[in-house]
C-alpha cells in the first residue's frame, strides 16, 4: 500500500497535500484499490465552496459507486480535467496524476483533524484485519 | 469464484481481443434418464425438446403455471433418452423439486452439481487453445452443441460451443477431481488469463444476455423479458395457458435495453423515469468497457421506440439514457461466427 509521507489523510481515505495556501486532494491508494477499475468521477466546479466532510465529489468504478468527502474546508482553484476522459489516472497515479482537484483553503486550522501518513498507515491495517 | 483477477477491465478486454478462462463450478447440474414425452420432460421446458438432435444443446426456461420464469437453463441431448441440463446455483435446489414434482416415477433425474466442475473458456482464440489441449476435433463443434472429449488419457468431460460472453467460446464440464488441474492447463498457455465474476457481468451485458435473478425472475415471463423466441407454443408446457392470455393482452411491463450519454453507471435498483414520472425499474447496469458509456437494461410499463430518451436515478445520481436496440455490443467474435453459419 502506497502512503506517502508528505500529505494528510482522512478516514474516508481522501489526501489532501498542501502547497502554499493551496492544497491538492484526491483518494488514497487504499481507496481506489479497494474500488478497482475507475470508470466516471464528478467533480466540483470552479470556485465552489467546499466544507470539511461535506461531499464533493462521485466516484464510480465498475463495481460500485461512491462518495467523496472534502478533507478540508475552501474555495476549488482548479479542478483534474483529464480525470473526465481518463478516469483510470486514479487507479495509475492516485497522488499525483489522479488527483481531482485544487482548493485554497480557508482555515489552516482543519488541517489538525487530518491523520499524517504514520496514523493512516496504522488506521489502513487496523481496517485490513 | 472471485468478483476479479487483475482487474475487471483488463479481464474483459483479454477475453474480448484474445481468451480468458472462467471458474464457473458453482452452476447446477441434472443428469436425466428419460423419454422426454412421457415422462412429462417436454412439459416442463419451454423448448421443444423432443425435436434435439443427439449432441444437440438448447436454451429454454421452466416456467411456473402463471407464466413466470423460474429459471433459465440449457439442455443438453446426450443420448436419445439421456440429459444433462444447467441451472442456475441459487435456483438449483427449487429447480431439482420442480422436476421431481413433474417428471413421471419411472425417470432418473440426480443432481451432479456437487460431483461436476464446469470451466468457461471464451475469446476468439478459445477454439486455438482447446485445440492443442483436446485434438482437432473440437473445431467441429459447431454453436449450440457439444461433444464428449478425453483428458488425462481416460477421464472423459463435456465440451459445448456455448458461453455467457458473445465471443468465440467453449464451456466445459468436468468432474470436480480433475479440474483443477484442467485448469492449470489451461492456465499454462500464455494466451490464457482467468477472468471472474465482475467481467463476466459486463460481457454478458454488453451482449444484452438477462441474468436470473435480476433481469428474469417469477414476476416476469418470456414475452415481458422479450425472449419468446425460446418459447415453442406449438406444444403443452407449463404456463403455456397463462402465456397465451398474455401474448394476447401483451405484457404488462417488458425489458428495455439503454445507453447513458456519459461513462455513468446505471445499476440495479435505479429507478427508470419518463418525464419526471417513474416507469420502471433498472435490472442491470454497468459501464461499458467496449463502448465506453453506462448501459442497462430494465423493466418499464409502457412502450418506447428506440431513441427514446429516459432518465434513471437514484438518490441525487440522475443519468439520461435512450433507448437503444440490443445487443449494445455489435461485432464480435461469436457474431462473426454465428453470422458465418
Amino acid at each position: 500500500m502506497n502512503i506517502p509521507k508528505n500529505i494528510l489523510y482522512t478516514k474516508e481515505h481522501e489526501w489532501a497535500r498542501i502547497e502554499g495556501k493551496v492544497a491538492f486532494v484526491g483518494i488514497t491508494d487504499y481507496a481506489q484499490h479497494s474500488l478497482g477499475d475507475i470508470t466516471f468521477v464528478e467533480l466540483p466546479k470552479v470556485g465552489e465552496i467546499l466544507k470539511q466532510s461535506a461531499y464533493c465529489a462521485t466516484v464510480e468504478s465498475v463495481k460500485a459507486a461512491s462518495d467523496v468527502y472534502a478533507p478540508l474546508s475552501g474555495k476549488v482553484v482548479a479542478v483534474n480535467t483529464q480525470l473526465a476522459t481518463h478516469p483510470e489516472l486514479i487507479n495509475q497515479s492516485a497522488y499525483e496524476a489522479g488527483y481531482f482537484y485544487s482548493v485554497e483553503f480557508l482555515n489552516q486550522a482543519e488541517q489538525s483533524n487530518l491523520m499524517d501518513a504514520a496514523s493512516y498507515q496504522k488506521y489502513v491495517e487496523g481496517i485490513s484485519k | 469464484m472471485p468478483i476479479q483477477y487483475q482487474g475487471i477491465l483488463a479481464e474483459h478486454a483479454h477475453t474480448r481481443e484474445a481468451v480468458s478462462v472462467f471458474d464457473i463450478c458453482h452452476m447446477g447440474e441434472f443428469m436425466l434418464q428419460a423419454d422426454p414425452l412421457a415422462s412429462g420432460f417436454d412439459r416442463i421446458i419451454t423448448q421443444n425438446i423432443v425435436s434435439m438432435p443427439l449432441g444437440a444443446c438448447r436454451y429454454g426456461f421452466l416456467l411456473n403455471e402463471q407464466a413466470g420464469i423460474m429459471d433459465d437453463l440449457i439442455v443438453y441431448r446426450i443420448d436419445q433418452t439421456l440429459w444433462m441440463i444447467v441451472v442456475n446455483a441459487a435456483t438449483t435446489p427449487g429447480d431439482l423439486a420442480h422436476f421431481k414434482a413433474h417428471l413421471s416415477a419411472d425417470c432418473s433425474l440426480e443432481d451432479v452439481s456437487g460431483k461436476m466442475a464446469k470451466l468457461d473458456v471464451q475469446g476468439p482464440q478459445s477454439l486455438d487453445v482447446l485445440k492443442t489441449i483436446f485434438g482437432e476435433g473440437v473445431g467441429k463443434l459447431s454453436y449450440y452443441t457439444f461433444s464428449e472429449f478425453k483428458i488425462f488419457e481416460h477421464q472423459s468431460c463435456i465440451i459445448s460451443r456455448t458461453g455467457y460472453t458473445g465471443e468465440l467460446g467453449y464451456e466445459i464440464y468436468i468432474a470436480n477431481d480433475y479440474v483443477a488441474r484442467l485448469w492449470e492447463i489451461l492456465l499454462k498457455d500464455a494466451r490464457v488469463k482467468p477472468a471472474g465474476l465482475g467481467a463476466r457481468d459486463t460481457l454478458r451485458l454488453e451482449m444484452s444476455y438477462p441474468l436470473y435473478g435480476h433481469d428474469l425472475d417469477e414476476n416476469h415471463s418470456p414475452l415481458a423479458a422479450g425472449a419468446a423466441k425460446f418459447v415453442d407454443f406449438s406444444k403443452d408446457f407449463i404456463g403455456r395457458q397463462a402465456l397465451l392470455r398474455e401474448k394476447q393482452n401483451g405484457p404488462g411491463e417488458h425489458l428495455i435495453y439503454f445507453q447513458a450519454d456519459s461513462r455513468r453507471s446505471p445499476r440495479n435498483g435505479f429507478s427508470i423515469l419518463d418525464n419526471g414520472r417513474q416507469v420502471g425499474r433498472v435490472t442491470s447496469g454497468s459501464f461499458s468497457p467496449s463502448l465506453g458509456v453506462g448501459i442497462g437494461m430494465g423493466y418499464v410499463a409502457g412502450n418506447y421506440d428506440l431513441d427514446a430518451q429516459l432518465v434513471v436515478k437514484q438518490d441525487v445520481t440522475e443519468i439520461p439514457v435512450k433507448v437503444v436496440r440490443r445487443p449494445f455490443l455489435k461485432k464480435t467474435s461469436l457474431m462473426a461466427e454465428v453470422n458465418k453459419q
